[in-house]
């Protein structure tokens, strides 16, 4: 009698199921709407549920459902779901079925205002493979409603919480820490424990916010308002000091040194991408810079992906400031400098972004890789400074 | 252990799954609740299983599976429906198979 399995359980997660090839694709965001029943006073993307001008230009639901097919033929395993909010489309459950149903593993980042009895039925008769991803902005009513600036939403979104709970639908959170909220971070952390999906670990946080992507500037005041300082940022980076200085110790061995002039020194656009709610399909969520970003209604994603990104990916830096500080600093594995924090901040590729900087000369003097005014791109001993912090051979 | 398969049965893969042959690697993704017990499993099947599984089109009785693997095979034709048997009873019981017509 034959007693092992013909049949083998793999975590896609865990395993490289491809030994010698990746596919082209492995992996695609879907920004299936810009709209989004919240105002949320931080958001890079968002415009309001009502806006009809916007709702008009988005892909109809054919033409979504023929990227995903295209998607699917080129080795596509995974497709994220994100808008604005992207249950705010009413044809939402047919795409989530007909994704599902190609062999797609769904990962849907929402608000959960929107999640009905009828969608978690939904997500437990046919689950999406992948753990909601849900975005908490406080844990009462004042604060969560000072960062979405949309009446009834706090409610909304608890009972949208509670369904998944309630049908065992997995699920994460994540955090925007804003003034408003940022002291109730214990509140939710203590909350999210209960959550046996997050696997006893904390939820991550979004607090230095990006500037509108789309760089319709009215709202950014606001948003470097809502910016936590470096000094802030870092007191909750490290806030369990032991733990933080092991994992940064890992960290800085392995992911800081001096970038180079190539200005993508990321994954941007290698076996992945995003298309936006108009069709064009981008190395990545945040970069919209035009040079950058290819039409799928007028080609496909296999061109972008062999021909158009690969070129992307070999632009290099031209301006000087970047050229002499981004190009030489060794704190790039601290930095979120790139071209799409450029150009969502100076509408450039290129242009080093002051607060980004901030940030990382903030952590890197807390952990003694430079200090007191010393910019690190000054600093010839950098290796020596990272060895010595990482306590070993690097 | 008796098995429930008949050999004069038609056998087609379940629509509560997809298969994907993606850079040759053949898996098997749950669609429906039930098949997968963890968020993000999915299925490969073994060299033998996944020889069957293309056999497996709705259309072939299980016996002519077997005479058709006989033939491209060099095992046994009784060896061959031991397996045939065994991966159709496994997919079956993992609902990633159903019976399109009754033997």
């Amino acid at each position: 009698m034959q007693t092992e399995s013909y049949v083998i359980k793999q975590r896609i997660d865990k395993t490289s199921l491809w030994k010698n090839s990746q596919p082209i694709l492995g992996r695609m965001d879907m920004e299936l709407t810009e709209r989004c029943n919240n105002n949320c006073l931080h958001c890079c993307i968002n415009l309001p549920a009502n806006d009809l001008k916007a709702k008009n230009k988005e892909l109809s639901t054919e033409e979504i459902k023929q990227i995903l097919k295209e998607a699917v033929s080129l080795g596509c395993m995974s497709v994220k779901f994100t808008g604005g909010e992207p249950l705010l489309r009413e044809d939402f459950k047919d795409l989530y079925i007909f994704a599902r149903k190609l062999g797609l593993k769904v990962l849907i980042f929402t608000n959960a205002t929107l999640i009905t009895r009828h969608l978690a039925e939904l997500f437990v008769t046919m689950p999406p493979l992948e753990k909601i991803e849900i975005s908490v902005y406080g844990m009462r009513k004042s604060s969560y409603e000072a960062v979405t600036r949309s009446a009834g939403s706090f409610k909304a979104a608890w009972r949208g919480i509670k369904l998944l709970l309630k049908k065992k639908i997995p699920f994460v959170v994540k955090g925007a820490l804003l003034p408003h909220n940022k002291d109730e971070i214990g509140e939710f952390e203590k909350w999210a424990k209960i959550i046996s999906w997050m696997d006893n670990r904390p939820p991550s946080y979004s607090m230095f916010f990006d500037l509108r992507c789309r760089r319709d500037g009215s709202k950014n005041e606001l948003i470097k308002k809502c910016r936590l300082r470096p000094e802030e940022g870092l007191r909750i980076l490290a806030r369990k000091k032991e733990e933080y200085i092991k994992e940064m110790k890992e960290f800085c061995s392995k992911f800081m040194r001096p970038p180079g002039d190539k200005l993508f020194s990321c994954g941007s656009g290698c076996g992945g991408g995003c298309v936006d709610a108009y069709g064009m399909f981008q190395p990545c969520l945040m970069l919209r810079h035009p040079d950058t970003v290819y039409n799928l209604k007028k080609g496909y994603l296999k061109e972008a992906l062999t021909n158009f990104f690969p070129k992307i990916r070999e632009i290099k830096a031209v301006n000087p400031d970047y050229l002499t500080r981004c190009v030489n600093c060794f704190l790039k594995g601290l930095c979120e400098q790139c071209p799409a924090k450029s150009w969502a901040e100076h509408g450039t590729l290129d242009t080093p972004v002051d607060y980004l900087c901030e940030i990382a000369h903030t952590q890197a003097r807390f952990l003694g890789l430079v200090k007191g005014n010393e910019k690190a791109w000054e600093v010839d001993d950098w290796r020596e400074r990272i060895r010595e912090f990482a306590g070993g051979d690097n | 252990m008796e098995s429930k398969v008949s050999l004069n049965a038609i056998y087609a893969p379940s629509e509560d799954v997809v298969a994907r042959d993606i850079q040759g690697e053949f898996i098997i993704i749950p669609i429906t609740s039930g098949i997968g017990d963890l968020e993000g499993e999915i299925f490969s099947l073994n060299e033998t299983g996944r020889a069957i599984w293309d056999k497996l089109d709705g259309k072939r009785k299980l016996k002519d599976v077997v005479s058709l693997l006989s033939s491209e095979f060099e095992s046994s034709p009784k060896e061959i429906e031991k397996d045939v048997l065994g991966v159709t009873e496994e997919l079956l019981k993992r609902r990633m198979l159903i019976e399109a017509k009754k033997g």
